[in-house]
């Protein structure tokens, strides 16, 4: 238990350190580099510093850093929770079918309602975002409500996977059929917005964003006991006293509500939700959850700080859309993961 | 001896579905289980054994009668209550990445720990002896994708100790496993019955070594329902027959285990005894020829030599006409003169 411990608590250690460096570095770097000492001065001692340096980090780096973290963090703990519950290595949050409900709720509100009022949607500016984000929410809450219903009233962890499934191919070819009859425009605005963002929100939504994904993502260590049993299998884990039904609701609840809020606000974020719990088990090398869950958190966080960090290197000229940064750093993670099992002759 | 009964099964029927649609596998099923036992549950694929322990376990409701565990109704306890009244082992297949022998039997200790699972003192005790009466100590850091099948079972079965319930059930826990290991699963079973008082039940096709490890056997066959008690009553009663007949399976009354039935199509006289005796026998009957004892009047026989070194002779009308060191050889000879 000692040796295994430290090497846990090695691993959280460095995991943080590693959050914080890649904080600093979404801080300091971009295309304009301003020093730590500046920064120190604009977050904590409020000194007078350069007008410039400190829109730059008040209304964009800061913003961006506090929903990247929270969003990675977000999509690392659900995509843990998913690929547990389904004991299926290649789960991730969107196995439930929500970040497609979110897709086609904001696909209606873009392609639709242009359509029919006989307007663009990009000509309504600030309310088309918060159209955007409100159709987002509506979209995934219906989805998970659907699954909540199935999940409680069917039971079976595969039927719930299947039916995920099946709504992300419904929602897709729903979308396609509102692409078609829609105006290049707003296809182009809505592609823009498929390709997720970690900088549509601003300082003060972004805080709101930052708690309302961090804070559930540590409490969901509350549900450690509960995935332990589940890895079991449904039959011993019931044997071990746990109400299976309940404990699958509140999986599916927690796992649902993260992924709904980050493919609101972020639009839907790929790959970190699959790779990130991967590397949590890889490199703690515990079956326990409890520090599974902080490590995919941390690591979570760690990846999508430096997915951002990525999309916007110094030197280019625009940023690049964050999810073929997150596929770039994502599937060769998991590609690792698979050789190095084989390698150890565990394919789990 | 006073006994403790632990579990009592009454008029219980069990199959799939409700209402008008069940499908009864079983119905007016009696038994009974008392401390310290070990029972092996035996029948054929396909007669409802799986259905039986999954009904007795919880995992699915009973159609109708009454079971109960320590005089509690067993089919209206919540998970939480059973967990610390009965623990399984089955024949699911587990997958748990990362999980070592000691993590696999501290979840054992589930029902008695808090929100995040963490174990005490207690717990970390008990988890260790668990871990040590079934043998495995050493493997105790493994993770569980590196033990042999055999060890992992032994893990699954520490599992069940520490979770320090009365009774302990298996789904045929020797399935998968070679001949060394399945005596030794049945013996740590054993132990665990006569040691620790408590009860276990499991189901099994190993019916040579049900007959010498259990108390009592369950035997359910799709016809004559649930049939209960001591091997060895069982056997004197006659049941077996009853239930493999016309399966090939015949029972012995000389050894007293089961063998293959096999098809004679020839009888030969043989004049011997002892070990050499029996394997003779085993070799001709698998070819299809009954050995019988020697009678005076027989002019053609087998016969079994023992002067220092064994050999086995072949007899005609009285007369020795060859003789041969390997039972291989003499059943070619034999095969031979018959034509």
């Amino acid at each position: 238990m000692i040796h295994k411990l430290g090497r846990i608590s090695i691993v959280i250690t460095l995991a943080t350190l590693l959050l914080v460096f890649l904080v600093l570095l979404n801080l300091v770097l971009g295309s304009i580099h301003i020093p730590l000492s500046e920064i120190k001065a604009i977050l904590f001692t409020g000194e007078e510093v350069n007008r410039i340096y400190e829109n730059i980090i008040l209304k964009t780096r800061l913003p961006q850093t506090i929903v990247s973290l929270g969003a990675g963090m977000a999509l690392g703990v659900a995509g843990l929770l998913m690929q547990t519950l389904f004991r299926n290595p290649l789960a991730g949050p969107s196995v439930l079918g929500i970040s497609s409900g979110s897709s086609l709720g904001v696909a209606f509100v873009m392609l639709f309602t242009g359509n029919i009022l006989g307007f663009t949607f990009t000509s309504l500016g600030a309310w088309g975002d918060f159209a955007v984000v409100f159709s987002s929410l509506i979209g995934a809450a219906l989805v998970l409500a659907l699954i909540l219903f199935i999940s409680h009233r069917i039971g079976g962890t595969l039927s719930v996977l299947i039916i995920g499934v099946m709504i992300g191919y419904l929602s897709s070819s729903l979308v396609s059929l509102l692409k078609f009859y829609s105006p290049e425009e707003d296809v182009y605005n809505y592609v823009i917005w498929g390709l997720g963002s970690f900088s549509r929100l601003a300082s003060e939504r972004a805080m709101m964003f930052g708690l309302i994904t961090v804070i559930p993502s540590i409490l969901a260590t509350f549900l450690s006991k509960s995935l332990n049993l589940l890895a079991l299998g449904d039959r011993y884990a019931s044997n071990l006293g746990l109400n299976i039904k309940r404990a699958r609701f509140l999986i599916i609840a927690f796992s649902g509500f993260l992924t709904a809020i980050v493919t609101s606000f972020c639009g839907p974020i790929i790959f970190i939700g699959v790779a990130v719990p991967h590397l949590a088990k890889l490199l703690s090398k515990t079956s326990n959850h409890f520090y599974l869950i902080l490590n995919a958190a941390l690591l979570g966080a760690a990846t999508a700080l430096l997915c951002n960090l990525l999309a916007r290197m110094p030197g280019m000229e625009q940023e690049m859309p964050i999810n073929s940064v997150t596929a770039f750093i994502g599937a060769p993670v998991v590609i690792w993961v698979i050789w190095k099992r084989r390698k150890e002759n565990r394919l789990e | 001896m006073a006994e403790k009964e632990i579990l009592h099964i009454n008029k219980l029927c069990i199959g799939y579905g409700k209402g008008k649609r069940a499908k009864v596998v079983h119905d007016q099923l009696q038994a009974k289980m008392f401390a310290g036992e070990l029972v092996c549950l035996l029948g054929e694929n396909g007669t409802g054994k799986s259905t039986l322990i999954r009904t007795i376990c919880g995992f699915q409701p009973a159609l109708g009668g009454e079971a109960t565990l320590l005089g509690k109704d067993l089919l209206k306890l919540s998970e939480k209550e059973l967990s610390k009244m009965a623990s399984v082992v089955l024949t699911d297949r587990v997958i748990v990445p990362n999980a070592t022998v000691e993590e696999l039997v501290g979840l054992g200790r589930s029902p008695y720990t808090g929100t995040f699972g963490i174990l005490n003192d207690e717990d970390k005790e008990i988890v260790h002896t668990s871990i040590e009466k079934c043998g495995i100590l050493h493997k105790k850091k493994e993770r569980l994708s590196n033990l042999s099948d055999g060890e992992k079972q032994k893990a699954f079965i520490a599992k069940a100790l520490a979770q320090d319930t009365q009774i302990i059930i298996l789904d045929e826990p020797t399935a998968f496993l070679d001949m060394p290991a399945r005596v030794e699963i049945m013996q740590l079973l054993r132990q665990i019955a006569s040691n620790s008082g408590k009860s276990v039940l499991m189901s099994t096709h190993d019916l040579d070594l049900a007959l010498q490890m259990a108390d009592k056997l369950w035997l359910l066959s799709a016809d004559k329902g649930l049939l209960t008690g001591t091997p060895e009553d069982l056997l004197l009663r006659n049941e077996f027959q009853t239930i493999f007949q016309n399966k090939g399976i015949e029972f012995d009354n000389k050894t007293g285990l089961f063998r293959v039935g096999y098809d004679y199509n020839h009888e030969i006289p043989v004049k011997g005894h002892g070990f050499e005796y029996v394997l003779l026998r085993r070799a001709f009957a698998r070819n299809g020829i009954k050995t019988i004892r020697k009678a005076e009047e027989d002019t053609t026989w087998l016969e079994v030599c023992k002067n220092g070194s064994t050999s086995f002779k072949y007899f005609q009308n009285g007369e020795c006409v060859g003789q041969e060191e390997t039972i291989e050889n003499l059943l070619t000879l034999t095969l031979n003169n018959r034509g």
